[in-house]
């Protein structure tokens, strides 16, 4: 019955059109507004960034299991989203990170030793988010979406938007998923970027389970859809195909940019891996979905793309998995070596200047430490 | 060439593989001694309290030694594979007792006896396997003359191993009293040098026979003083069958019917079917003829292979059949499915029943394999039984139950005699199948396993 005041309540939609430039048979396809051509350098770029990173992820998860890392967060089957949203990006651009975005990670220049180092408990991060323009991973679920914005509200107050200069005008990145899109937190940057048109692009991969909890039962509606109720523009793209995310990414940062404010981007995509390495997805999901998600994997379709029109040879791909084992080889042998922290970290890093009384502590501390023997171990 | 071997050795300890983990289950090893292995192959799945968890190996090389059993539950931290250099040879297997306990045990003997309030507190015990670690307390030494900074800490307890008390629970300590076991002739095994209940029991073996039939001491399995009740742990498996039975009977309201019928023709079948060259080396038996024939009949009534979706409020007819065959395996009841089998030839589906069997027994079913099914067939009759009101399997409309087959007397014409008889039972959820569809498929299947020929129609 629908309310003669209120009107009907809105009926759960079927899933909509996304915008998809690759299909998952490896076929290239057209969308009217994100008509993009890519040279062959492009393409084999996007290969070899989504072929590195899955084996980054892969390599980390096997070094969790080896005891080396206390936990590790899954990218797999989020590459194409990811690498994307990466590569989209223009130097001056800065991105606000989950604790998943190793793909991003990996576009920005940071050294996937780095991330080995926050998991194994080692440091909290240790890249300089200034020199990657890539901020620290974030725990706290959407906490950084409010980051983003302020930084994004900062922007604009530095006259870095709408400017029409390439290398000054400046947008921000949100990343985020869809278990944090029912977080206040990310509601209320929401509210915060319609109110004040801030130049940050939200990206939200929807990868479908906020740990254990399916999407379904978190929206009645398609998550790109909430930003209408906001005010500014949502859009849902193929997050399993690189080219897609690349150009819808590409074109939102521009709209940030140029001063229009605003805008959420749904990867439509899947966690074909576990939550964490802490979480077990067979006692939630079923491997038919898992099994249906395998055949639209990211790699495999520009892969098919690729060789079908002779764009890579057996050269070019072998080259790409000589350079996967050779990172491989290099995370092990570099997580092993990585040093524990020192407690001279707590006065050396936690404050930007060291006042009178941090360095009494600090010597207290040091005289205290040099009264033990030495460890023979 | 044992001590090369151990020279070049290295030790894979068994990681905390979830956020303050303390121990695992050896689940089953994917390795034997002698086996080469790669960085990152697997070498062992392990389940913890949290996950089932297959385990990369860190190292490249032979397999010298594993140094836990399947089915033992391992500390983190203890040394759980051996794996030599690669082209070091394998040492000799070493026991399987050759189990550690955590290497951060103390071995603390025994003595007095008299109850002890004062039992140390259970370090690990959790609810979930989240915890603290167990760490031993370890402390440098101060050098002499230094300069206090801070007061000295509080004399830490005597990590001596010299006997000093028994270590037990209260409820141990009466199983002992009970049995008249002494604690302080045991050797402790359990956590903290703590006297176990197992000890206690292993201790009055002699004395308290074990439950008859109950012999496999490998199981967790607990004898109660007196040895009259046994008490088994409900996981694993069986914990699952137990949720899966209750979900499906108090949802599901159960309809069952049953029809006998002479198969006589069917076991006539499966003897000319063996013979045939492109059945060779495929198990043929008179569950292959039924399960043909309800993939046939099913085309007929689809209902059967449905899903009631109680959350939206529709039936879903598939079609597609994933065939569940209820399986008997060493760790209870699995039922594995095959995949699309309504496209399968006699000669597939023969393949893929006893591929799925096969590997239901051995326990190595996939999840993929156990779920999705569409329709299941149970075959009670390999345990001589004629039939039964089977439960259907949750998520799936119905269920068929195979009978023994047995010659017995039977009315042909106007005459008696012995024909290959059995009774196929059908369960069917009555909320959506009503007494017709259900029959109907029914006498269909018995129709064609009476006549094989009848498939022709079909």
């Amino acid at each position: 019955m629908t309310d003669p005041v209120f009107g009907p309540a809105p009926e759960r939609v079927p899933d909509p059109e996304l915008v998809q430039l690759l299909t998952p048979e490896g076929e290239r396809v057209h969308h009217p507004g994100f008509d993009v051509d890519f040279t062959a350098d492009e393409l084999c770029g996007f290969y070899r960034d989504m072929v590195l990173v899955r084996r980054l992820d892969i390599e980390a998860t096997a070094l969790q299991r080896h005891g080396e890392l206390g936990l590790w967060a899954q990218l797999l089957g989020q590459e194409a989203a990811q690498i994307g949203a990466g590569r989209a990006l223009a130097p001056q651009d800065f991105v606000f990170p989950t604790y998943r975005e190793h793909g991003v990670a990996w576009c920005r220049g940071v050294d996937p030793v780095r991330l080995l180092a926050l998991f194994r408990g080692v440091d909290q991060g240790s890249w300089d988010p200034a020199e990657h323009n890539f901020g620290l991973y974030t725990i706290v679920i959407g906490a950084q979406t409010l980051h983003a914005t302020g930084y994004a509200m900062g922007v604009q107050r530095d006259g870095l938007v709408g400017t029409g200069e390439p290398e000054r005008d400046t947008a921000v990145v949100a990343h985020f998923g869809d278990g944090a899109s029912s977080q206040g937190d990310v509601n209320e940057a929401f509210v915060f970027a319609a109110s004040f048109n801030a130049p940050v692009v939200f990206f939200c991969q929807n990868n479908q389970w906020a740990i254990s909890e399916p999407f379904e039962r978190q929206s009645r509606i398609p998550l790109y859809r909430r930003a209408h109720g906001f005010g500014f523009p949502g859009i849902r793209v193929d997050g399993n195909d690189v080219l897609a995310t690349y150009a819808v990414t590409k074109a939102a940062l521009q709209r940030a940019r140029e001063g229009q404010g605003p805008i959420l981007i749904e990867a439509y995509t899947y966690r074909m891996g576990a939550h964490t390495t802490t979480d077990d997805p067979t006692r939630y999901r079923l491997s038919d979905d898992v099994e249906h998600w395998k055949l639209k994997d990211p790699i495999a379709r520009l892969e098919v793309y690729l060789r079908r029109n002779g764009l890579a040879d057996d050269a070019f791909l072998a080259d790409v998995a000589a350079q996967a084992d050779a990172l491989g080889e290099r995370m092990r042998r570099e997580c092993h070596a990585l040093p524990d922290p020192s407690p001279h970290d707590l006065w050396d890093l936690v404050h930007a200047e060291k006042t009178a009384e941090l360095a009494a502590q600090q010597a207290e501390y040091d005289a205290h430490a040099a009264s033990f023997e030495e460890v023979s171990s | 060439m044992a001590d090369l071997a151990d020279l070049a050795a290295r030790e894979f300890k068994l990681p905390d593989v979830g956020e303050g983990l303390t121990e695992a289950d050896i689940v089953a090893w994917r390795v034997k001694v002698g086996d080469v292995v790669a960085v990152n192959d697997v070498v062992v799945e392990i389940e913890t309290a949290k996950s089932i968890v297959e385990l990369p190996s860190p190292y490249a090389g032979h397999v010298l030694a594993l140094l836990a059993a399947e089915g033992d539950t391992v500390a983190v931290g203890t040394p759980i594979i051996r794996i030599g250099e690669p082209g070091a040879a394998p040492a000799a297997p070493p026991p399987a007792s050759e189990v550690p306990t955590a290497p951060t045990t103390p071995a603390v003997t025994v003595s007095a006896e008299p109850i002890d309030t004062n039992i140390p507190p259970e370090g690990n015990a959790t609810l979930v396997g989240y915890g603290p670690k167990q760490r031993a307390l370890k402390r440098r030494a101060r050098k002499s003359g230094s300069n206090p900074v801070v007061e000295e800490a509080a004399p830490q307890p005597s990590r001596d191993p010299r006997p000093v008390r028994a270590l037990a629970k209260p409820l141990v300590r009466r199983l002992a009293r009970d049995l008249g076991v002494d604690l302080t002739a045991l050797v402790p095994t359990g956590p903290k040098g703590t006297v176990s209940k197992e000890d206690v029991l292993a201790a009055a073996g002699s004395a308290a026979p074990t439950a008859p039939g109950r012999a496999h001491a490998a199981s967790p399995v607990a004898v109660d003083p007196a040895g009259r009740e046994t008490r088994e742990p409900i996981k694993g498996v069986r914990k699952n069958m137990a949720a899966a039975m209750v979900a499906s009977a108090s949802t599901a309201p159960h309809v069952t019917e049953w029809v006998t019928i002479d198969a006589t023709a069917t076991v006539e079948l499966v003897d000319r079917l063996r013979e045939r060259r492109e059945l060779a080396g495929v198990k043929v038996s008179p569950l292959l003829v039924v399960a043909r024939a309800c993939l046939l009949a099913l085309r007929r009534t689809p209902l059967i292979n449905s899903t009631w979706d109680e959350a939206a409020q529709e039936v879903v007819v598939k079609h597609y059949v994933n065939l569940g065959i209820a399986a008997a395996t060493p760790r209870g009841l699995v039922v594995p499915n095959v995949k699309d089998a309504h496209a399968l030839s006699l000669v597939e589906l023969a393949q893929a029943l006893e591929a799925l069997t096969a590997t239901a027994r051995e326990g190595r079913s996939q999840p993929a394999d156990l779920t999705g099914g569409s329709f299941t067939i149970t075959n009670v009759g390999v345990f001589g039984v004629d039939g039964g009101t089977p439960i259907i399997n949750p998520g799936e409309s119905a269920i068929l139950c195979l009978g023994a087959i047995k010659a017995q007397p039977w009315v042909v014409g106007d005459q008696v005699v012995p024909r290959q008889v059995m009774t196929l039972s059908l369960s069917f959820d009555h909320r959506h199948i009503d007494g017709a569809t259900g029959s109907q498929f029914l006498a269909d299947v018995a129709d064609l396993v009476s006549d094989p020929a009848t498939a022709l129609v079909f």
